[in-house]
């Protein structure tokens, strides 16, 4: 009997009443099925579509670099720029934003403020506000630059708010405790504790920032995103192929890198 | 730390004098390409539209305010529709997900020489290669719709959340598989109860991530033709009409907080 039991054994369940999990199930199937309906496939559209895929992969297989490499190394020149000055305005913005955003270092109206001012700057994906960037500043990569620059103080912001709230309050009283203005106890209380995490953190935000740039020129904003969208209006598949394989190889050896930096500065 | 001697007198440094040479030399390279970088950008810009960005913000302004009230009942389905991209394409990707994590994670990879590297390759692929090109691409092939914002979700999820399934995978113990192993149980087993468990929290949080970064992403895919919310706003700004336009962000900005919300309640939960 015992060996019966001990067979029958089953690990214990993370809804535990029987009922309930079968309506959260039941009402999972179900949104699936009305989403699925909603979805209005097309057969005879996506055939159509499908039997263009010859020239759309044969396209892919012989990335051509060579008819438009003028336009490419200026596109990739650009996105690289674009990224440099982006990161490096977006780490010097952050910075007070990000401090005013820390509950153990300032007031409750600053730190209201500096939270409500970068949410706003993280609540639309990049394109939108590259979209009204374009309208304001007019086609081309300083459009870019501040978009790239408001996602960037926006991510860095926060991440260095939540670090700098995360510090050890030890450093922190003792300078108090001695009687240190509030700059120098930013300066020696808190900084030494979050600049590895925050120089890591830009290095993460500079393979964000030009793999986004690879995506606002869609709208007008610059980059290799605008030689991209280019090269797609004109079904040069071959060139966007080629594009392509360069945004994957410049992102994954960007990533090889800064993951090898952060590591060593962590 | 560096003690020179000057005959007598130890003097202490922080850095040796090559080190400071080199981080000079870097602060001074870092400095040149970041200038160099700024003047490409200042001559392709024609900054007479960038001063009088002032005059441009009023006057779009202007007309994004008031926002047209009638047109909010025209947006319910599109933002439905954002919200199913954003749902079943996440779905879709971590199903894809899974299985390439245990094909690249180094514990559970069927081959290391053949399988890992493929699978990692793919993942890198799809990480790379943002969600709204994935759309551009789909809906060449499959046409406009939302048939193409889903699986273009899908695409770019399926390297986030394979990722940092692998690296959890991973960084899992072996010992409850090796324990498994002993009891005589086979490898899906041993598997199924000594590693599954430890990696399904983080699974679960991962999958409500995406989906929060998804919702997001999928406002804006209906700019290349891919359904959503995405496609009302490029009609009312093809159309100049930035009443709607108004409406349409206010719309994105509710939903978008209303997620974010939920992910960070679940995300709670799972802790």
């Amino acid at each position: 009997m015992a060996s019966e039991l001990a067979r029958q054994w089953r690990p214990p369940r993370r809804i535990e009443s029987a009922a309930k999990r079968r309506i959260i199930l039941g009402g999972v199937a179900l949104y699936g099925l009305v989403a699925l309906v909603t979805l209005d496939i097309d057969p005879a559209r996506i055939a159509e579509g499908l039997s263009r895929t010859g020239a759309f992969f044969s396209g892919w297989l012989r990335p051509d670099f060579v008819t438009r490499w003028t336009d490419i190394r200026a596109g990739l020149l650009e996105s690289l720029s674009m990224t440099a000055v982006a990161t490096a305005a977006g780490i010097l913005l952050s910075v007070p934003l990000g401090l005013g955003a820390a509950r153990n270092l300032v007031p409750g109206p600053v730190y209201i403020a500096s939270r409500g001012a970068l949410s706003m700057f993280r609540a639309f994906h990049e394109i939108i506000v590259a979209i009204l960037f374009v309208a304001m500043f007019g086609f081309g990569p300083f459009a870019g630059v501040v978009t790239l620059t408001v996602g960037s103080v926006g991510f860095l912001g926060k991440l260095l708010a939540e670090a700098v709230e995360d510090v050890d309050p030890a450093p922190l009283e003792a300078l108090t405790a001695a009687g240190a203005p509030w700059a120098s106890r930013v300066v020696f209380g808190v900084l030494p504790q979050v600049m590895p995490r925050v120089l890591g953190l830009a290095l993460y935000r500079l393979d964000i920032n030009f793999r986004e740039s690879a995506v606002i020129g869609l709208v007008g904003a610059g980059g290799i995103g605008a030689t991209l969208t280019t090269a797609f209006s004109r079904y040069e598949f071959e060139s966007v192929s080629a594009i392509l394989i360069l945004i994957i190889g410049l992102v994954f050896a960007a990533e090889v890198i800064s993951g090898r930096l952060r590591r060593r500065l962590l | 730390m560096p003690v020179l001697e000057h005959g007598e007198v130890r003097e202490w440094r922080r850095r040796t004098t090559s080190e400071q040479w080199l981080r000079f030399l870097g602060a001074l390279g870092l400095t040149a390409s970041l200038v160099a970088a700024g003047a490409a950008i200042s001559a392709q810009t024609t900054w007479v539209f960038v001063l009088d960005a002032g005059l441009q913000l009023r006057d779009l302004g202007m007309r994004m305010f008031p926002p047209d009230g009638s047109y909010v009942g025209a947006l319910a389905r599109p933002l439905l529709d954002t919200l199913h991209i954003a749902t079943l394409g996440t779905a879709l990707g971590v199903v894809i997900a899974v299985p390439l994590a245990f094909a690249a994670a180094g514990p559970t990879t069927p081959s290391r020489v053949y399988v890992r590297p493929i699978a990692i390759l793919v993942l890198v692929t799809s990480r790379s290669v943002n969600s709204i090109i994935w759309a551009l691409m789909l809906v060449v092939l499959l046409g406009p719709g939302m048939l193409a914002g889903v699986l273009a979700i899908a695409f770019r999820s399926v390297g986030f959340v394979g990722k940092l399934v692998y690296e959890a995978i991973e960084e899992a113990p072996e010992l409850p598989v090796m324990a498994m192993e002993t009891t005589g149980a086979g490898r899906a087993q041993a598997l199924a109860f000594g590693l599954v468990p430890q990696i399904l929290p983080t699974m679960a949080g991962v999958s409500i991530y995406r989906w929060e970064i998804n919702i997001r992403e999928a406002t804006i895919l209906g700019l290349v033709g891919a359904g959503g919310i995405g496609m009302a706003l490029q009609a009312s700004i093809d159309a100049l009409r930035w009443s709607q336009v108004s409406v349409i962000l206010l719309g994105i900005l509710g939903t978008v907080v209303v997620a974010e919300l939920v992910s960070a309640r679940v995300r709670q939960g799972l802790r």
